[in-house]
């Protein structure tokens, strides 16, 4: 039997081929991973039902008018300075909270976490603290979302502390390490992340007219 | 100068066998990095910025809505806000629907770690936002997520 050699196949067009393909990858894809800041809306309620009566001292109130100024507690303030003014309202703790289920409490006790200045016309505990959000239809997004974040500051500023304080390290920390491990997840670590949670939970309400 | 002159003419050509091999790792690597573009954004669409973001891994399980002024409104022109629902331009009403038709698709376990995503331009304004909110907690869809993109620093 004779062989016959085979020609050699010629590869230089190779790379133009693998050029022309990566280029029409990177046109059609994006690399952006979608990422924003996270709110949970309340519930649907029924109608006539009766607001529940909340004392003054625990509101923290923040109006955002059509022209995007800012009052803050019936202040006029730029938007950096909620966060400093959220941190002390809700870290102030006067009085007892309510009871944390949590922890198996059937009755509210004092926020023995808190450093804020114990005020008698500020916030009783951190989970009765309340963070109200009031727009008007032609604010401006931007605004409301430099707010938004101004108060998630905050909330997280208290929870690294927090977490600093109890398990020497930052909250922030501890929920991204939570999250890379989703195939053996951490339970004492997800109970740490929940106790956290529960003494300094986020209540942010809004109101648009 | 017969040093020089014992040199070859002219420089050997440079091989480039490992070149398709090269373009095909860069490749590989930009299939496996990156998704596809769903949707062309038809309404303007300059996400603002936030320090304290958390990110959407599962795809799957959010559903974007659009917010914004057109794309051909001249700029400082005063537009009204518009609502794209995947490829079109949709009214507050179409949004219910929306939903239910993203639930669909995904099984019943999942379906309440579902999140709406609202990609809104930082010049629309609260009331639009509010109403697509509203609509959200008509169905029950209670996870909302605002797109923002991320400042590095913390003041």
């Amino acid at each position: 039997m004779a062989r016959r050699d085979t020609p050699e196949i010629n590869a230089g067009s190779m790379a133009d081929i693998a050029f022309l393909l990566l280029i029409f990858f990177l046109v059609t894809t994006t690399m952006d991973i979608d990422a924003g800041i996270s709110r949970k809306l309340p519930e649907k309620q029924p109608e006539n039902v009766e607001p529940p009566i909340i004392k003054q001292r625990n509101i923290f109130e923040i109006s955002i008018n059509r022209n995007d100024d800012l009052l803050v507690e019936n202040e006029y303030k730029k938007v950096e300075d909620i966060k400093q003014m959220a941190i002390d309202f809700i870290d102030n703790g006067g009085k007892v909270g309510n009871p944390i289920e949590l922890f198996g409490e059937t009755e509210g006790t004092e926020c023995t976490w808190c450093e804020g200045a114990k005020a008698e016309d500020s916030s009783d505990h951190p989970n009765k603290a309340i963070i109200a959000i009031k727009t008007d239809r032609s604010t401006k997004y931007g605004t409301y979302i430099a707010v938004q974040n101004q108060i998630s500051e905050a909330y997280s500023f208290l929870r690294d502390r927090l977490a600093q304080k109890e398990y020497g390290r930052k909250f922030s920390d501890m929920v991204k390490e939570d999250k890379n491990n989703k195939i053996n997840p951490d339970q004492s670590l997800k109970d740490k992340i929940k106790r956290i949670k529960a003494m300094y939970p986020e209540i942010i309400t809004e109101q648009n007219n | 100068m017969s040093k020089f002159s014992k040199k070859k003419k002219g420089l050997p050509p440079i091989n480039t066998a490992s070149l398709p091999d090269i373009v095909f790792m860069l490749l590989f690597f930009f299939m496996v990095a990156t998704t596809m573009r769903e949707t062309a954004i038809l309404v303007k669409n300059e996400l603002p910025s936030s320090t304290e973001v958390k990110k959407l891994s599962e795809k799957r399980l959010v559903s974007t809505i659009y917010v914004g002024a057109a794309t051909n409104t001249p700029k400082n022109a005063d537009a009204p806000d518009l609502i794209q629902l995947n490829d079109k331009i949709a009214s507050v009403k179409d949004v219910r629907n929306f939903i239910y038709n993203e639930r669909q698709d995904i099984p019943l376990a999942e379906q309440s770690a579902m999140t709406t995503l609202i990609k809104s331009d930082v010049n629309s304004t609260v009331g639009t936002i509010t109403d697509i909110k509203k609509e959200l907690r008509e169905i029950n869809a209670l996870k909302v997520t605002y797109a923002t993109r991320q400042k590095s620093e913390r003041k």
